[in-house]
């Protein structure tokens, strides 16, 4: 839980003041962006599931080995340095797709490698993705227990 | 009695400290600014050679450290004081360079206000006869800040409008006792200000008032006007604090617009990608270091630099916790003050 600070009225009505001068983000231009980099990652990654059926497997099948070739795509792109100028231009577009969970993993594996492989990339490397993992399973447990007393 | 004290926070120098001389070591992005040809270097990798960030950040403080010295034709003796502080976790940048150096030094933190803290304390180390010639340093480095306040570099993310980039620099001055001048002549001494702005990801906004507090004490206190200056300049509050601190200011009753600036907004190209501008310790450094001080020689006849800090770290923004703020003002100017 984050304890909020509380405000005084002469810092609320600063803060009122400065957020109406606040410039936003282009949200049209970053929606766009977004919507087409996010739709070209998923093209490419059906793409790839696309291969894995042509060559025999059966589209449950392919699934597996379909995030393993984004990830390492991902996990590539990232270590070349490229990931993060993808992620400053397209944003969530970038950020969404499973490529961006790897980004996520190999960015802070890559930063804090200096702190060695014990304190810096084993213990750093889910400082993004860790809440994502946690949060999520928790949810795919709580949705999976609503299905089970539903239909049991 | 404290009889160089005026008003409630400021203080003359009566002996005048003088600027002997500056020093600056930019990064790449600085050094694709406005402000490039006047860095005494520019270096092209952030690793500068070495294997970390921070490594990388104590050299460049280490370099303009002794580029600084052989302009001012000074030996390590010479300097009795070194001042010098940075954002790093417990100043290591500031710490490890003063490991390699044989004067005695005194880390500061004031975050981005550290270089005018420093050239307060060390103007008063030598107005109170207590050091002949003083080293002020600050430095910072985006990569190394970035790992400790935000997000692993390489990690793909948008940043908002408000958002800064923190300078790769050091800045290094040498104060004397003697010389022709440009001269500290004032300083008004910040307070902690937190208007509750807890964003940090918009820190102009939150140091905006601290920089308007300590110009608006300075002001009463001395009971000068804006136009006593040639140029106001504030450290690293970038276009949106910019913004807010002018309107601020002129609510207070002082129209700054014709003579006000800020390093944040200068270091970098408009089209550099770098959101509202610049920010950390070598912001105001290398920006005063590098193009204002020979201006003083030249076109301005007095300045007031006020560098700006956002005192959070990333433990406390993570509670929730409101961003406070500081402002220090330095008043230089290129002659002695007339009848004092």
């Amino acid at each position: 839980m984050i304890l909020m600070a509380k405000l005084t009225r002469e810092q609320k009505a600063y803060k009122q003041w400065a957020d109406s001068r606040k410039p936003g983000p282009s949200l049209g231009r970053n929606i766009v962006v977004a919507y087409i980099v996010g739709g070209l990652i998923c093209t490419l990654g059906q793409g790839v599931l696309n291969y894995f059926v042509s060559q025999g497997m059966s589209p449950k099948e392919a699934g597996g080995p379909t995030a393993a070739v984004m990830i390492l795509l991902g996990a590539l792109l990232t270590g070349l340095g490229i990931y993060d100028r993808l992620g400053k231009f397209a944003g969530a577009g970038s950020f969404v797709p499973i490529t961006g969970f790897a980004n996520s993993i190999v960015a802070p594996a890559l930063e804090y490698k200096r702190e060695g492989y014990v304190l810096g990339v084993g213990a750093r490397m889910f400082q993004i993705a860790g809440p994502v993992l946690v949060y999520g399973m928790s949810t795919a447990w709580l949705v999976g227990l609503v299905h089970w007393l539903i239909h049991k | 009695m404290a009889e160089k004290r005026i008003g409630e926070d400021t203080i003359f120098f009566s002996s005048y400290p003088t600027i002997i001389a500056t020093a600056s070591t930019a990064g790449k992005k600085e050094g694709e600014g406005p402000c490039a040809k006047y860095f005494d270097k520019v270096i092209q990798d952030p690793l500068y050679g070495e294997s970390t960030w921070e490594k990388a950040e104590s050299k460049m403080l280490l370099e303009s450290v002794r580029k600084v010295l052989e302009k001012a034709r000074c030996t390590y003796d010479q300097i009795h004081f070194m001042f010098s502080g940075d954002l790093l976790n417990q100043i290591t940048a500031s710490n490890f360079a003063a490991r390699e150096l044989p004067i005695p030094f005194y880390g500061l933190f004031g975050a981005c206000s550290t270089f005018t803290e420093g050239l307060t304390l060390g103007g008063m180390a030598i107005d109170g006869g207590f050091a002949q010639r003083v080293l002020v340093g600050a430095s910072s480095h985006y990569q190394a800040a970035e790992r400790q306040y935000r997000y692993p570099t390489e990690l793909g993310v948008q940043r908002p409008p408000t958002a800064q980039r923190t300078v790769t620099g050091a800045g290094a001055v040498i104060l004397g006792n003697d010389g022709p001048g440009p001269f500290l002549t004032a300083a008004t001494i910040g307070r902690v200000i937190d208007m509750g702005i807890s964003d940090p990801l918009n820190m102009g906004t939150a140091m905006a008032p601290a920089a308007v507090h300590t110009i608006v004490q300075h002001f009463k206190d001395t009971g000068r006007n804006p136009d006593y200056y040639d140029v106001i300049i504030t450290g690293d509050l970038a276009s949106v604090g910019k913004g807010l601190a002018e309107d601020l200011l002129k609510k207070e009753g002082y129209d700054v617009s014709d003579r006000y600036t800020d390093c944040g907004v200068m270091i970098y190209k408009p089209d550099a990608d770098t959101q509202a501008g610049g920010s950390g310790c070598a912001c105001s450094a290398v920006v005063f270091s590098s193009y204002f001080y020979p201006l003083l020689k030249e076109e301005y006849q007095r300045l007031l630099l006020v560098s700006t800090g956002a005192l959070m770290s990333p433990t406390t923004y993570q509670q929730g916790e409101t961003i406070p703020a500081i402002a220090h003002a330095v008043a230089i100017e290129r002659n002695r003050p007339e009848g004092k």
